[in-house]
C-alpha cells in the first residue's frame, strides 16, 4: 500500500471518528448512526452476496436474533454505566456465527433465486418465533432495554462509535478476504460453482466461513440497534425492508468490492431519510426506494465503483492509443489465432 | 499393466430412457483412452458419473485403489482425477493467472494465505508459458478467445499434475491449428506419465492420438480396442452406420 493511500485512509477514519464529535442536532446524528449502521450491513453482507454470488434476502433474521440477544442479556443484568452491551457484542458475534452454519449448510444448497427465498423464508421464520416465543421475547408486546446514563447532548456518541467499529471491522475482514486465497475461492465459486468443485475448491467450507461471518457482522449490528433504539419488537427487529436496503445498497455501490457497499449506505440512507421527511410518515418512500432499484438496474447494472473503474480503464486505453500515434496497432498473429 | 480407473456396471435412466445401461470398463495406467460412440450413445453421461457431476443410479467407479459409489468431485481432483468440459469452462471474471492459481488446491493453512504467492505466481507463470498464453496472464479469462479458453481450461486441470485427466471434446469448436496444439500438448504430458480418457468425435485425432479405443453404443462398450482393430470392426461400423 502506496503512502499516499494510507494517509488517505487514516484521514478517512479520522474524520469519520470526528464526524460523530461535531455538536449536531439529534436528529442529524440520528441519521449518522444509521448510515454507519447500513454501510456495516451492507459491506458484511457482499461476502456473502457479492463475494459468493449469493444473494440472501435473510440478513435482518440475522440482525434480529442479535437484537434480541442483546435485550434478553439485559432484562435481568445491570447495563452498569452503559458501556457492558457493548462488551458483550464479540460474544452475540460468535454465537450467532456458530448458530448459522447449520441454516448456512442447509440454505447454500441452493443457489440463485432459489436461495433468496430460502433464505427470505428463514427471515420470516425467525419473526414468527419472535411473536411466538413469547417466555423471551415478550411477543408481540416487546421488549427495552434500560436506557444508559448517557449524558444527553453527547447520548449518540458512543453507538455511533461501536457502530463505526462494527463497520471498520466488516471492513478489514472485506480486505483481508479480498487479499487471501478465500477470496480467490469465492470468486471461483461465483463464477462456476460446479467447475470450482472441479478443480479441488472447499467450496462447501468456504461458502460456510462467508456466510457465518456475514451474518455475525449482522447480528453484531442488529444488538447495537437494539440498545440505541431501546425498544424492540418482531417487525421492527425482524423486518424484511432492512434486508432489501442492504441489497439495494451493495447493487448501487458495487457488489464484490470494497468501498462499494459503504458508498451505497452513504448515498441511500440520507437519501431515503430526506424521502421520508419530505415525504411525510407515509411509505411513499418505498417507492422512492423502487424507482432508484430500476434506474441502478438500467444504468449501472454493476454499480457505481465497478462503472467508474472500467470507465477509468477504457479512458487509458483510448490515451494510449492516441499516444501510439493513434493508429490501431493489430494484434501480433498469435492473440489472433486461438 | 494395471488399470488406472475401473468403471464398474454404471447405469443412468433419464426417465424410460437409460442413458448408461451396465457399462463397465477400464483404463489402464499410462494409456490415452479413448471413448467414441454415435450421438447419444452415452459417452458424456459417462463421463459426469464418472467424475461425480451426476449420481449414477447403480454401479461404482475404482480410482486408483479407492473404490467409489459416489464420488464428489472435490475429492476426485484431490485424488489426482481432473477434467474438462465440452464448452470450455474456465472462471470468467479471474485473470488467466488466477484461474490457474484457483485450480491448485491449497491445504487449509494456505486458504487464509495470499491470494497468490510468489510460487502460486511462477507454477502459473511457468504453465502459462507452455501453453502460449503468457501475454493473457493479466487478461479477464473472459476476454480470451474460445481456443485460448479451452486451452487455459486445460492448462487449469494440469495444476497439480493430476493421474488421470479426462478430456470432454477437446477439439469441439476449435480451429485445425488448435486441434493440433491440444494434442502436442496431451503428448508431452502422457510421455511425462499421464493418464488420458478422451471424449472425441474427431475420429483422425482420435486414430492418431489414442490407444486402446473404447467404443460405446446405446449406453454400453460394444468394442475396444487398438485403433486398426477398431476401423475393422463391424458392430462399430453397424453402429456408426446404422445398419
Amino acid at each position: 500500500m502506496t503512502v499516499v493511500r494510507r494517509a488517505g485512509l487514516a484521514l478517512l477514519l479520522t474524520a469519520a471518528v470526528l464526524v460523530g464529535f461535531v455538536g449536531v442536532t439529534h436528529w442529524i446524528m440520528n441519521i449518522f448512526i444509521f448510515t454507519v449502521m447500513y454501510a456495516g450491513l451492507a459491506t458484511g453482507w457482499n461476502l456473502v452476496g457479492g463475494f459468493a454470488g449469493y444473494t440472501s434476502l435473510g440478513h435482518a433474521a440475522f440482525f434480529g436474533i442479535g437484537a434480541y440477544a442483546m435485550d434478553v442479556t439485559f432484562e435481568h443484568h445491570s447495563i452498569g454505566a452503559g458501556y457492558v452491551p457493548f462488551a458483550i457484542l464479540p460474544f452475540i458475534g460468535i454465537g450467532v456465527a456458530a448458530l448459522s452454519i447449520p441454516l448456512g449448510w442447509i440454505a447454500m444448497r441452493t443457489r440463485a433465486a432459489t436461495f433468496a427465498i430460502v433464505t427470505i423464508t428463514l427471515l420470516f421464520v425467525v419473526q414468527t418465533l419472535a411473536f411466538n416465543l413469547k417466555s423471551i421475547t415478550h411477543g408481540s408486546q416487546g421488549m427495552g432495554i434500560t436506557p444508559p446514563p448517557f449524558a444527553l447532548h453527547t447520548y449518540e456518541r458512543p453507538f455511533y462509535v461501536a457502530m463505526l467499529a462494527m463497520l471498520v471491522l466488516a471492513l478489514l475482514i472485506t480486505w483481508y478476504v479480498q487479499r487471501s486465497k478465500l477470496g480467490l475461492a469465492l470468486a471461483a465459486i461465483r463464477d462456476d460453482e460446479d467447475k470450482a468443485h472441479g478443480v479441488g475448491v472447499h467450496v462447501t467450507a468456504v461458502k460456510l466461513i462467508a456466510f457465518s461471518t456475514s451474518v455475525a457482522i449482522a447480528s453484531m449490528i442488529g444488538a447495537v440497534w437494539a440498545y440505541y433504539v431501546l425498544f424492540i419488537y418482531p417487525q421492527f427487529a425482524v423486518d424484511p425492508l432492512i434486508s432489501i436496503g442492504i441489497v439495494l445498497m451493495v447493487f448501487l455501490g458495487g457488489k464484490g468490492t470494497l468501498w462499494g457497499p459503504a458508498l451505497g449506505a452513504l448515498i441511500v440512507v440520507p437519501a431515503q431519510q430526506y424521502f421520508a421527511y419530505e415525504l411525510g410518515a407515509s411509505k411513499l418512500y418505498l417507492i422512492a426506494y423502487a424507482g432508484l432499484f430500476l434506474v441502478i438496474m438500467l444504468f449501472l447494472p454493476q454499480g457505481i465503483i465497478p462503472s467508474l473503474a472500467s470507465w477509468a480503464d477504457r479512458n487509458r486505453h483510448r490515451r494510449a492509443r492516441t499516444l501510439s500515434g493513434g493508429q490501431l496497432v493489430s494484434p501480433p498473429l498469435h492473440e489472433l489465432l486461438p | 499393466m494395471s488399470n488406472l480407473l475401473d468403471v464398474a456396471n454404471l447405469t443412468k435412466r433419464f426417465g424410460g430412457v437409460t442413458a448408461v445401461d451396465d457399462c463397465s470398463f477400464g483404463v489402464e495406467e499410462h494409456s490415452i483412452t479413448a471413448l467414441i460412440g454415435p450421438n447419444g450413445s452415452g459417452k458424456t453421461t459417462a463421463f459426469n458419473m464418472i467424475t461425480g457431476y451426476l449420481p449414477a443410479d447403480s454401479g461404482h467407479i475404482v480410482f486408483g485403489g479407492a473404490k467409489m459409489s459416489r464420488p464428489r468431485p472435490a475429492q476426485l481432483a484431490r485424488l489426482g482425477l481432473c477434467r474438462t468440459f465440452q464448452q470450455a469452462r474456465v472462471f470468467n471474471q479471474l485473470s488467466t493467472r488466477e484461474n490457474l492459481v484457483a485450480a491448485s488446491q491449497p491445504s487449509w493453512r494456505q486458504l487464509f494465505g495470499a491470494r497468490s504467492t510468489a510460487a502460486d505466481r511462477e507454477q502459473a507463470d511457468e504453465l502459462l508459458a507452455d501453453f502460449n498464453l503468457s501475454d493473457q496472464a493479466d487478461k479477464l479469462a473472459r476476454e480470451l478467445s474460445y481456443g485460448q479458453r479451452k486451452l487455459l481450461e486445460f492448462a487449469a486441470a494440469l495444476v497439480g499434475s493430476p493421474r488421470l485427466i479426462l478430456l470432454d471434446e477437446p477439439s469441439a469448436g476449435v480451429n485445425p491449428v488448435m486441434i493440433e496444439t491440444m494434442e502436442r500438448h496431451v503428448r508431452s504430458r502422457h510421455a511425462a506419465g499421464a493418464t488420458f480418457l478422451i471424449v472425441e468425435h474427431d475420429m483422425n485425432l482420435v486414430m492418431r492420438l489414442c490407444d486402446p479405443i473404447i467404443v460405446l453404443d446405446q449406453g454400453s462398450p460394444i468394442a475396444t480396442g487398438t485403433p486398426s482393430e477398431i476401423q475393422m470392426n463391424s458392430a462399430v461400423l453397424d453402429a456408426y452406420l446404422g445398419a
